[in-house]
């Protein structure tokens, strides 16, 4: 059957359908089913997310200060990210102000899941979708470590290291146990990179893993851990005693520097190792532009990062906040949390029951009552599925709408937001990194468009880093040492009712919490989570998803081995864990129990 | 395949790594789990001969923060487990291939390695909707997790999903997520709850395994007790503030900037078994009660549904005797009033007793 969506997508499902389940390499499981044409260019596209949690649900009746711990443990990828929304959701509604130090370290701990988990996602999530491990055993060392040199000053780069390197992936290839790079899709017509390159892309995937680590300690000095670091509603929980009795039991100097140093080092990996790297791969397929989908047409962000504590207007927040529609990047408008006609969630094609399903809800009243039922077109039963029949409800993903509209989220989104709104911090990079290569602006609107920005942007989130620890250390020596507000710590303090939101940018995107707070107790809670944004199904009126749009009208070399849907979806940085939980506000038993 | 496949010892050799440091390597690797001369010698043997073990990284329900947790492994390195210690032949989160090509790998290894693989399970089933909660390749994650239990060597829980639930089974647990040994009931399962479990615990468990070819000693639970025997609280380098009756009693007093006891503020430290306050996290830089923040008892059953985090415990287990915070109060107010000569007598007394129920422990 022909069609064309309201939001400009052709398609057709009437050719061979293709199923890749699990999805892997992301956070959570993910399904995708292709249809391909004779040529086997894709033509319909149905991605759907398969798992539930059911966390808000879980929330309710809890106490508000808990919630940051709850919300974390939905993603401990982007570890953190989702606490940092809570507890600014619970200050919005309790009222309760942060000193500007708790502002410089939550800072800090954001920016660094940015710079680690864009890293991670780039090198161990991604790379494979461009990088041919079994082509590196070919290269030539010396070739290699040339190549290297010209693009970059980083030291590992002799052939010695690199042939040591190659001889120790031959004996592990020769041992016949691939581990993680078993049954992939070596040799593959989409793979477009030399052999020195990928043996330097594979040299740098495992410096890589061994660096990822040391970024992480930063959320262990100021959280106390990472994955999963503490948080606390009014500030951070790390005292600062920097030159008193006890100060080993605080931040202190020796802490800060640690931080600082880890900071630089930061800094030094992705500016030698990671951008070096990126522009190397996008000189080789500057050709492959496909994966676009929405990100032309409307994008959106919250903006994060705010400069002053306590400040979340577009003036202080450092990403960029706003909305784009249909491609006009000339007006950027403006978003409201609170409104009701601005954000909703819709389930017409979700697992879930509404009243009415016509009709979207914004999270504040967002209702969830899972409705796990197949279209009369599936192929296979219910517990074991060979076909969605996209037709009918076939995702755990909501479909959220900003006024109706359909968005992408993330960080080419907010890149393109920093364009349009001329801020020189954004469209810098950006022209600096397609002038070389010279493609266009527009260029920017596919897989290795989303995917350049991702590194751009963890190069601007380590300076920031640099910039809010230096503000630490500053407001420091003035004499400024709180790091937390206790006022309102109390319960008694607080009004019998309340409601409020938070926001931040995830890595993955625009990630918003609603609270209500009636009689002290979580009275609702609703998360709105960036792979919501890109991973939902279609709408009521037949609209497909930032994912299944990105991957109509590309050609797949080979339909049996999927490698082209593999570096489409995963330029999306997919988070599955977190775009599919949902609460019910009243708090029933949702579904029977069946023992088994 | 024996023939093609390269041990641990014939790796790190090629890595240029002489006889004698490879010795030297298993000593401290012998020393750092707490064991004996012998033992390094018996950890160098196994390593020489054996072909590197298959894992199956299994996830379920999860945030996948274990995974993110494991890559954080200070000793061994990250490229270095997967590279050279074990066969890490199926884990979705970092696997080249998907769909087709990534469950073929499930069914070989299932069929080439019967009983010789490692299963490795981050996450728990949900029951309810017939297990369709969370599904994979189309069918329930609950049945692929059995048919891959059925001819695994060992079992690990990663988490504590895996071992007890976590988030996603705090009440009112509306999927019916269970942890793993509900659904696996016919083999040990190895425990290493914490959300997530610290990374050189989780590597040493599975370089334990892979070394001495035998599950790490376990306790009732099914925990590693080389990890998991001790309280956060025994080991807490704030216990002597705890002891003195010294106190953080709001946020960001005087008392939290000189680094005093949280248990006020709601520390789990008391009631948690982990390994935190020795090993520590991120290469020992931190762990939650050294930034400030009390122990929310992550590795403990149902620590989600015990009451607000910032409650405080109102039962501690002390030297083997039931105290309430009452008791505990004025102990410490006791304490605090002492004289010197006093408190070096109780202090005293403490060590003997701890010294008595360490050798009770070690018979």
């Amino acid at each position: 059957m022909r069609v064309q969506t309201p939001n400009g997508f052709n398609l057709d499902n009437s050719g061979k359908r293709i199923v890749v389940d699990p999805l892997t390499r992301i956070e959570g499981h993910l399904r995708v089913e292709v249809n391909v044409d004779s040529n086997n260019v894709i033509r319909n596209a149905v991605s759907t997310g398969t798992m539930w949690r059911g966390i808000e649900t879980i929330l309710k009746g809890r106490d508000p200060r808990d919630a940051w711990a709850f919300t974390e443990r939905i993603c401990g990828v982007c570890t953190g990210t989702h606490a940092l929304t809570s507890v600014r959701a619970v200050e919005h509604a309790l009222g309760i102000t942060i000193p500007e130090n708790a502002n410089s370290i939550r800072n800090i701990m954001q920016l660094c899941l940015y710079v680690h988990d864009h890293l991670v996602h780039f090198y161990h999530l991604h790379a494979l979708d461009w990088v041919d491990v079994m082509s590196a055993l070919k290269a030539d060392a010396k070739a290699t470590s040339q190549l290297a040199q010209s693009v970059s000053p980083w030291p590992l780069s002799s052939p010695s290291y690199f042939k040591q390197l190659q001889m120790r992936l031959i004996k592990f290839v020769e041992s016949g146990q691939l581990g993680p790079f078993k049954n992939g899709y070596w040799g593959h017509p989409a793979y477009k990179l030399p052999p020195e390159a990928n043996l330097i892309a594979v040299a740098h995937y495992l410096e890589a893993l061994d660096f990822q680590k040391e970024i992480a300690k930063i959320q262990a000095v100021y959280g106390g851990k990472n994955p999963h670091p503490n948080w606390l509603v009014g500030g951070v929980p790390c005292p600062i005693n920097v030159d008193g009795t006890g100060a080993v039991g605080a931040i202190n100097m020796e802490r800060l520097n640690l931080v600082s140093s880890i900071i630089d080092r930061s800094i030094e990996f992705v500016e030698q190792v990671y951008l070096p790297d990126l522009v190397m791969i996008a000189s080789f397929y500057k050709d492959w532009l496909y994966g676009g989908g929405l990100s032309g047409k409307s994008v959106m962000s919250y903006g994060d990062i705010p400069e002053h504590a306590n400040d979340y207007s577009e003036k202080s927040l450092m990403l960029p906040r706003g909305v784009i529609l249909n491609g006009n990047l000339n007006d950027v408008l403006p978003i409201d949390h609170g409104d009701p006609e601005q954000i909703q969630e819709f389930v017409v094609h979700s697992w879930y029951k509404y009243p009415d399903e016509t009709r979207g809800l914004h999270p504040w009243q967002g209702i969830t009552e899972p409705n796990f039922q197949l279209g009369a077109d599936t192929k296979g039963t219910k517990t074991d599925i060979k076909e969605l029949d996209e037709g009918a409800k076939y995702s755990w993903i909501k479909a959220p709408r900003w006024r109706g509209h359909a968005v992408e989220v993330g960080p080419l989104a907010r890149y393109v937001m920093g364009y349009a709104q001329g801020r020189a911090e954004f469209k810098e990079p950006i022209d600096k990194f397609l002038k070389p290569l010279h493609l266009p602006f527009t260029a920017l609107f596919s897989a290795l468009g989303r995917t350049a920005a991702r590194a751009l942007e963890c190069q601007w989130a380590a300076h920031q880093m640099s910039y809010f620890q230096d503000k630490l250390v500053a407001h420091i020596k003035a004499g400024g040492t709180s790091t937390a507000n206790i006022e309102k710590w109390s319960r008694e303090s607080w009004p019998r009712k309340a409601k409020g939101y938070g926001f931040t940018e995830a890595p993955r995107g625009a990630l918003g919490h609603w609270i209500k707070i009636k009689d002290c107790k979580i009275d609702n809670y609703q998360c709105v989570v960036p792979t919501t944004w890109n991973g939902w199904p279609r709408d009521l009126k037949g609209n497909i998803g930032a994912f299944e749009a990105s991957l109509i009208d590309t050609p797949m070399a080979d339909p049996e081995k999927p490698l082209e849907i593999l570096r489409t979806i995963h330029s999306f940085d997919p988070c599955l864990a977190c775009s599919t939980h949902v609460m019910s506000p009243d708090g029933q038993e949702l579904v029977t129990v069946k023992v088994r | 395949m024996v023939a093609t496949e390269e041990t641990f010892y014939s790796v790190i050799r090629r890595q240029g790594i002489t006889r004698r440091s490879f010795h030297k390597f298993c000593s401290l690797t012998a020393a750092s789990l707490g064991l004996s001369p012998l033992a390094a010698s018996r950890i160098a043997n196994a390593l020489e001969t054996k072909p590197r073990v298959p894992v199956i990284w299994l996830h379920g329900l999860e945030c996948t923060c274990c995974s993110e947790s494991f890559i954080r492994s200070a000793h061994p390195l990250m490229k270095d487990v997967v590279l050279s210690m074990i066969s890490l032949d199926y884990d979705d989160t970092i696997m080249a291939a998907a769909g087709r090509q990534a469950e073929a790998i499930l069914e070989e290894i299932r069929t080439n390695y019967k009983g010789e693989y490692v299963l490795a399970v981050e996450g728990n089933p949900p029951l309810n909707e017939s297990g369709m909660f969370c599904m994979q390749d189309g069918k329930p994650f609950v049945e692929k997790l059995k048919l891959m239990a059925e001819d695994a060597k060992a079992i690990i829980a990663w988490g504590t999903c895996a071992s007890w639930g976590c988030v996603q089974a705090a009440k009112p647990n509306p999927t019916q997520a269970t942890p793993i040994d509900k659904v696996i009931t016919n083999k040990p399962i190895i425990k290493v709850p914490g959300c997530p479990p610290i990374a050189e615990v989780m590597t040493a468990v599975v370089t334990f395994i892979t070394t001495f070819g035998k599950l790490p000693e376990l306790d009732r639970l099914g925990r590693p007790k080389m990890f998991y025997s001790q309280r956060i609280h025994d080991k807490c380098y704030r216990r002597s503030h705890f002891d003195a009756g010294q106190f953080v009693e709001d946020w960001d007093d005087d008392s939290a900037r000189k680094g005093y006891c949280l248990y006020k503020m709601g520390c789990k430290g008391p009631t948690t078994y982990n390994a935190c306050s020795t090993v520590r996290w991120n290469e020992g830089v931190s762990f939650p009660i050294q930034s400030g923040h009390g122990c929310l008892g992550c590795s403990e059953d149902g620590f989600w549904d015990e009451g607000s985090f910032y409650d405080r415990l109102t039962t501690i287990k002390e030297l083997g005797i039931e105290m309430n915070a009452d008791q505990i109060g004025m102990a410490a107010a006791e304490v605090v009033g002492a004289t010197v000569a006093a408190h070096a007598a109780v202090t005293a007394v403490k060590r003997f007793m701890g010294k008595r129920t360490g050798v009770a422990q070690d018979n």
